[in-house]
């Protein structure tokens, strides 16, 4: 059924049509829609049978989410930001435990300084904790992505991220349709998983694993995800022939035919990218973008064949690995290694810092012309940033980077 | 014929004989048909309390749930000496996920049995005082807050055993350990016990493994309860607090004879029972077996921590009214 809805109403109903029986919620801007409209859904009765529990904390959400998983019931939690990184060492715990839980992230950035804007830092920083992290384009997808999450995760028994960008999707009213229960039933079965805890069939789980079998666990874990490159694709087909509309996969291509530029990115920046784009085929530039929904496991060979006719790559990413630059750009770098061609990394966005389509087309152009560093940042306060690092250089001492910018810029 | 009657405590211990009792007041150690939740075989030390607890306590809410049991196990030694990878010593359904969530992973399994209508299956959550006066501490309050049917049981050995002996805030004053080489410092301590009563949860109890019958009971009495619930198990570390192994009952025994550690029950914030001091013993009785507490006796003796800690000790007696008028 069509509907004109915020973002997270578009995700908590998506949720609810999947009949989680476990939902643990603490609040964390941009995230707290998703689990407002979901607590009031299952206040409603609607959504039954289901316990909504308050946690104290996004630690604490994920270790629910885990004892409730690891007693059979299908468990989902939502979060952002510092609450991801709170949650981390549950991360490990629920996926080297596979238990097939499935988690919002309403991707923004992370302090200090604190900043409650959208990036995609967060989950860029779990992104080795063994979950699969699906990324969404628009509304529909974040929606659609959730019914796919359960089915995958429950397959391959193995948690899974949806991230969508904070505020530009999680705030944002647009038209979605809304399945109806029959169809999500039709496509995702009641959780049955292998093996529960059940004082019918006793069995310890999360026992300690020494040196002499540890590395065939991890090479295991290692090995599922690979196989999850295989059913990702089924599943989004499977989406495809049951809903009739794209969701999911490992990536997608827009206008890469003699394509000799590929912008890769992943997230709603695709919708910008997409237009900047087709101004810039409109004016005769060779130009594609290639969408990347799955980031882990990370899609080497897709990528490599979507990117095959090109004989640049710029990757437009909101997030990077201080020190090293790109995070994206670096996995595009391994999924194309035998082939000598550059890959531009562009870091934009950046705490909401907002892509406008004048600014990618500039960067877009350079890189067309191969007149561009190998990693920049879009639109950064060259001047600023400059006076900060002459007067570091003047004198060196300890202090914050913040209040030294505030200083300056004031 | 003159008979002699059977008087309890016969054997210079206080501990009562099985042999003693009707059967039906018997222990549920005592009984054939005990499950042996946690397995011989598993890795423990000599002496350990803390096995000798946990063995006792999930019997006992075993034989209280006709044997329909889950446990989340906080990571610590419990966990390490129970289930060595590919062995396990437990007889139950059993997970072990993290140091600080077990409280939380209990609430996860609550939850999911409440939804699947098996309200018949019950739930604990285990830890040693590190995973849950410490790390545990955040999630253990919020399960008591939220009332979740959870029995979350405490083994306090006073210190991060499995790590090798360093200080948590369940480490008593003056003690020794690898990170308070000179003694631990007097503080107002973290009493886990009365801050649990302070969420008004429906049960909160202490207990000592040199008890194990009033443990039992304990036990029983918290499975026949429902929402959250804690008790709190004194239990000797021969290995951490340097005393032979042969002595962990000894020195648990004396922890409660000297008022250092109160064994009593709450309901709802209220303390119900206190279970009485026989004959007040000085602290020095408790703390000179025990290396971790030698330097307050050699080179000299430290008169004015001794009486600190004894001064500790009698306030626990005036507060919980410890011995009989």
């Amino acid at each position: 059924m069509l509907k004109q809805i915020e973002g997270s109403r578009a995700v908590a109903e998506a949720v609810a049509l999947c009949r989680p029986e476990v939902i643990c919620a603490y609040p964390i801007s941009p995230q707290t829609h998703i689990v407002e409209a979901l607590g009031e859904i299952v206040s409603s009765g609607r959504l039954a049978p289901c316990e909504f529990v308050n946690v104290e904390s996004e630690f604490a959400a994920m270790s629910v989410a885990i004892g409730a998983s690891a007693a059979g019931a299908r468990a989902y939690t939502a979060t952002a930001s510092q609450g991801l990184l709170y949650m981390a060492e549950a991360l490990f715990n629920a996926s080297g435990l596979g238990l097939p839980i499935v988690m919002t992230v309403a991707n923004r950035a992370i302090g200090a300084p604190i900043n409650i804007w959208n990036d995609h830092t967060d989950t860029m920083s779990q992104r080795d904790c063994g979950w699969i992290q699906l990324f969404a384009e628009n509304n529909q997808e974040a929606l659609d992505l959730h019914v796919i999450a359960f089915r995958l995760a429950e397959e391959l028994s193995l948690p899974v991220m949806v991230c969508m960008d904070g505020f530009i999707l999680t705030h944002a009213y647009e038209r979605v349709d809304v399945p109806d229960q029959a169809q999500v039933d039709a496509y995702l079965p009641p959780f049955n998983p292998r093996q529960i805890l059940d004082p019918a069939e006793p069995v310890s789980i999360g026992a300690m694993v020494g040196p002499e079998a540890f590395m065939e666990v991890r090479y295991l874990a290692h090995a599922k995800q690979s196989q999850a490159l295989s059913l990702i694709p089924r599943w989004a087909g499977a989406f495809r022939q049951a809903f009739g509309r794209e969701a999911g996969g490992l990536a997608r291509s827009y206008r890469t035919e003699e394509a000799e530029t590929i912008v890769v990115a992943l997230g709603s920046v695709l919708g910008t990218l997409k237009d900047t784009v087709d101004e810039l085929r409109e004016s005769g530039g060779r130009i594609g973008v290639l969408g990347v929904s799955c980031f882990r496991p990370w899609p080497f060979a897709a990528v490599r064949e979507a990117l095959a006719g090109a004989q640049r790559v710029v990757v437009v990413e909101k997030g990077m690995a201080v020190g090293v630059g790109g995070i994206v750009s670096n996995n595009v770098r391994t999924a194309i290694s035998t082939r000598p061609i550059p890959v531009y990394d562009v870091v934009a966005g950046l705490g909401g810092r907002p892509i406008t389509k004048a600014s990618l087309a500039a960067v877009l152009q350079r890189a067309m012309t191969d007149d561009l560093e190998l990693t920049t940042f879009l639109d950064l306060d060259r001047a600023l940033v400059e006076k900060v690092l002459r007067k570091e250089r003047e004198v060196r001492r300890s202090g914050p980077i913040a209040e030294q910018v505030l200083k300056l810029k004031g | 014929m003159t008979f002699q009657p059977v008087k309890f405590y016969q054997t210079g211990t206080f501990t009562v004989g099985n042999r003693l009792l009707p059967a039906e007041t018997r222990s549920v150690q005592a009984n054939m048909r005990r499950t042996n939740s946690l397995n011989s075989g598993h890795r423990a030390c000599q002496g350990c309390g803390e096995a000798l607890g946990a063995r006792y306590a999930i019997d006992a809410a075993m034989h209280a749930t006709e044997n329909r049991l889950i446990a989340a196990n906080a990571t610590g030694c419990l966990e390490v000496f129970s289930t060595p990878y590919p062995e396990t010593s437990w007889q139950i359904p059993w997970i072990h996920s993290l140091f600080g969530n077990a409280a939380a992973v209990a609430t996860g399994i609550a939850a999911a049995l409440k939804v699947k209508g098996r309200s018949d299956v019950r739930v604990i959550a285990q830890g040693g005082d590190g995973g849950t006066t410490d790390i545990g501490f955040a999630c253990l309050s919020g399960m008591f807050e939220r009332n979740d049917d959870v029995l979350y049981i405490c083994y306090d050995n006073e210190a991060y055993m499995n790590t090798g002996v360093q200080r948590s805030s369940a480490t008593p004053p003056a003690a020794r350990t690898a990170t308070t080489t000179l003694g631990n410092s007097f503080n107002q301590g973290k009493n886990l016990p009365w801050i649990a009563m302070a969420h008004g949860i429906p049960y909160v109890a202490t207990a000592t493994i040199a008890e194990l019958r009033d443990l039992e009971a304990k036990v029983e009495r918290a499975m026949h309860v429902r929402g959250a619930r804690y008790l709190h198990i004194f239990v000797s570390c021969p290995l951490g607090w340097g005393h032979p192994a042969d002595q962990s009952i000894r020195i648990a025994r004396l922890a409660k004879e000297t008022g250092l550690f109160p064994v009593f029950e709450a309901e709802h914030g209220e303390v119900t029972s206190v279970s009485k001091i026989r004959k007040k013993l000085p602290v020095t009785d408790y703390l000179k077996p025990q290396r971790r507490f030698a330097h307050l006796f050699s080179p000299e003796v430290r008169t004015d921590l001794i009486a600190r800690i004894q001064e500790g000790a009698d306030r626990n007696v005036r507060k919980f009214g410890l011995i009989e008028n």
